[in-house]
């Protein structure tokens, strides 16, 4: 199979997964629910009228099929529905609050993958030494942590006790007044570096570090372990063996050689940490009162904003689908036996 | 007489154990294994130990009225000291009673759970394995639809239309987990159908449906109960979550993640309502995933290192 071919499978698999996606929410907010006008018109009493209004734009009085139909065009045209909280396009607020959850989601990856790396290479390295066996409890308690829990302990300490960095939002009120950050990716550690507004730059770095290790330490953790196991699995082989044999130094066949052979899975678990992370911002964000997505979603159920839920669950699903088929394409470009399977 | 009976009863133990010999000798020895592990075994300890305080909480805790939801509000946000271990919540309650009764929840939802991920998953993977063809092809598309979700932000969405509660959560959780079981023995469903001892079976009349349940599914039963120890874990970790932001437990209702939510307002004046239940959330997870890992080592041999 070529890989143009590859791509072209990969692509329908990916429609036909959205459309799945699709189905299942529709189930659940149109189909499910005894009353969907009222989800769609949200809480209090309306007239006959509002509610008529509201069966006819859901399609309601048309066969399952139909309505399925509409829901989709409507989704692929770019009609995701009205806030019932702001009264906005939902895919407008979804837009808004993306790049805050970009920023965080990204730096909180690259530490992971950074950290997760090179300790789980590490580990394997030196398999059943002390460094292994800490580097095994630090990685399952890295996963045991709740998020949240973690984000406020956190707090405690870096704000309550050290004084040292701030715990709400992108940048602090007087820097942002002073220094204003022009808009140009939404990601605001991003901007005020591109505009060289170095004021604002140092700000909102300070700002982003604690939530980035509340969401960096489950990621780091599942990364550590699937290094481990992977490099194990490369530093076994003959290739190693030999190459340890004709004296090559162990820092170019761990660095080199074994590290290069075991980038397949790790790459895989850099697809499942994104949604990780993605998950992982609805509950840190909240916390660090940081503009994204996952306030925005955390928001929304408390609201029963039932257009902004379904929203935020259709663009995370197709985040997640999109990274996971990137993931999938490099991983085959590296390596074309996994085109056959 | 009395001496016959007693004299068949341990023949038959001597039999059974005759037959199922290197069964025992397995089991010792992964016995040994496990044991060996320290951390497991704290793991395991800490889990018993949990179990001991959810079932009799009501008789360990210092203020089991105010474990069970009763405030004092004479009381309220005082440090943890002799009277309150671990200090009084802003209703006055004893945290530590709280986080004694809070044991149940995780307890009784990972058993619903996982019952429920048995009854669905285990049976439509068996069956998807063992037909194959279009019913295994059906079956497949649907898990690859939901495992392209991430899990929690589907049981987010889904309890948000059910309507926030435990029970929808347990409901939400059974929905968004049953696919990778279904996945799991759908894989060994598939290796077992060709097994001398299926092919006699169906050579022999026997209905699919009683090779399924007889031969396939106990079969596949190991690596299950395997994959459930590992996931307890996460899906306590879920649970709590989906609580504190705010689409589980209802208060006054002594669950972790909600009174790590209720704790936050107070997280820089009173540390401690957060704290206590955090650590909570987390040595039992923390528990799980030790006797998880030592088990997956112990009895998955392609991971064994």
């Amino acid at each position: 199979m070529t890989f143009r071919a590859y791509i072209i499978r990969r692509l329908a698999l990916l429609v036909f997964v959205i459309l799945g996606v699709m189905a299942v929410t529709f189930v659940v907010s149109r189909v499910i629910p005894t009353d969907p006008t009222a989800l769609y018109l949200g809480g209090g009493r309306h007239t006959p009228e509002q509610k008529a209004a509201a069966r006819e734009a859901l399609g309601l009085d048309k066969p399952l099929v139909v309505q399925f139909g509409l829901y989709v065009k409507d989704f692929v045209r770019g009609d995701w529905g009205n806030s019932l909280r702001t009264h906005r396009p939902v895919l407008g607020d979804i837009m808004g609050f993306l790049p805050a959850s970009l920023e965080l989601i990204l730096s909180a990856m690259a530490l992971a993958v950074v950290t997760g790396i090179s300790m789980g290479a590490f580990a394997a390295y030196r398999k059943g030494r002390l460094a292994d066996h800490t580097g095994r409890v630090a990685a399952i308690a890295g996963v045991s942590l709740p998020s949240f829990f973690l984000a406020l302990v956190l707090q405690i300490v870096f704000f309550r006790v050290l004084g040292l960095l701030p715990v709400a939002g992108q940048l602090s009120i007087s820097v942002a007044r002073e220094y204003p950050v022009t808009d140009i990716t939404g990601m605001v550690v991003v901007d005020s570096l591109i505009t060289g507004n170095w004021v604002a730059f140092w700000d909102a770095l300070r700002h982003l570090i604690l939530p980035t290790l509340a969401l960096a330490a489950y990621c780091a953790g599942t990364t550590m372990r699937m290094t481990r196991s992977a490099m194990l699995d490369a530093l076994e082989s003959d290739y190693a063996r030999m190459a340890y044999a004709m004296g090559v130094p162990d820092r170019v066949i761990v660095g080199r050689y074994a590290l290069k052979n075991a980038m397949a899975p790790v790459l895989t678990v850099i697809g499942l940490l994104f949604a990780y992370a993605l998950v992982g911002t609805f509950f840190i964000e909240q916390i660090f009162a940081w503009p994204g997505l996952g306030t925005y979603a955390t928001i929304s159920i408390l609201n029963l904003d039932y257009p902004a839920i379904m929203g935020v669950t259709i663009i995370v699903a197709l985040a997640y689908v999109t990274v996971n088929l990137i993931v999938d394409l490099i991983i085959a470009k590296l390596d074309p036996r996994v085109m056959l399977s | 007489m009395m001496d016959t009976t007693v004299a068949v009863r341990t023949s038959r133990f001597a039999d059974w154990r005759a037959r199922h010999q290197s069964g025992i000798e397995e089991a010792r020895h992964n016995l040994h294994v496990f044991l060996r592990d320290k951390l497991a075994v704290a793991g395991l300890i800490v889990i018993v130990a949990t179990v001991v305080v959810a079932v009799f909480a009501a008789y360990l805790a210092p203020y089991p009225e105010q474990g069970r939801g009763d405030s004092d509000m004479a009381n309220r946000l005082q440090p943890p000291s002799a009277e309150n271990i671990m200090g009084t919540d802003q209703q006055g309650r004893d945290v530590l009673s709280r986080v004694m009764f809070g044991a149940r929840i995780p307890l009784v939802i990972s058993v619903v759970v996982t019952a429920g991920v048995l009854l669905v998953g285990v049976p439509l993977g068996g069956i998807a394995g063992y037909f194959g063809g279009w019913i295994d092809e059906a079956v497949m598309r649907i898990t690859d639809i939901f495992l392209a979700f991430p899990a929690l932000v589907f049981a987010m969405a889904l309890v948000a239309f059910l309507g926030a509660s435990l029970r929808n959560v347990a409901l939400a959780l059974v929905i968004t987990w049953w696919p990778w079981y279904a996945r799991l023995v759908r894989g060994m469903a598939i290796s077992l159908r060709e097994r001398p001892y299926v092919l006699a079976a169906k050579t022999m009349g026997v209905s699919h449906f009683t090779i399924i349940r007889r031969h396939i599914l106990p079969n596949a039963f190991g690596p299950v109960i395997v994959q459930m120890t590992v996931d307890v874990g996460a899906v306590i970790l879920e649970v709590a979550a989906l609580s504190f932001i705010g689409l589980g437990a209802k208060p006054p209702t002594p669950e972790w993640g909600l009174m790590i939510s209720e704790g936050r307002q107070y997280i820089l004046s009173a540390w401690w309502l957060s704290t206590f239940a955090g650590i909570a959330v987390f040595g039992l997870v923390l528990a799980y995933n030790l006797v998880g890992d030592a088990l997956r080592d112990i009895l998955d041999p392609r991971l064994k290192r």
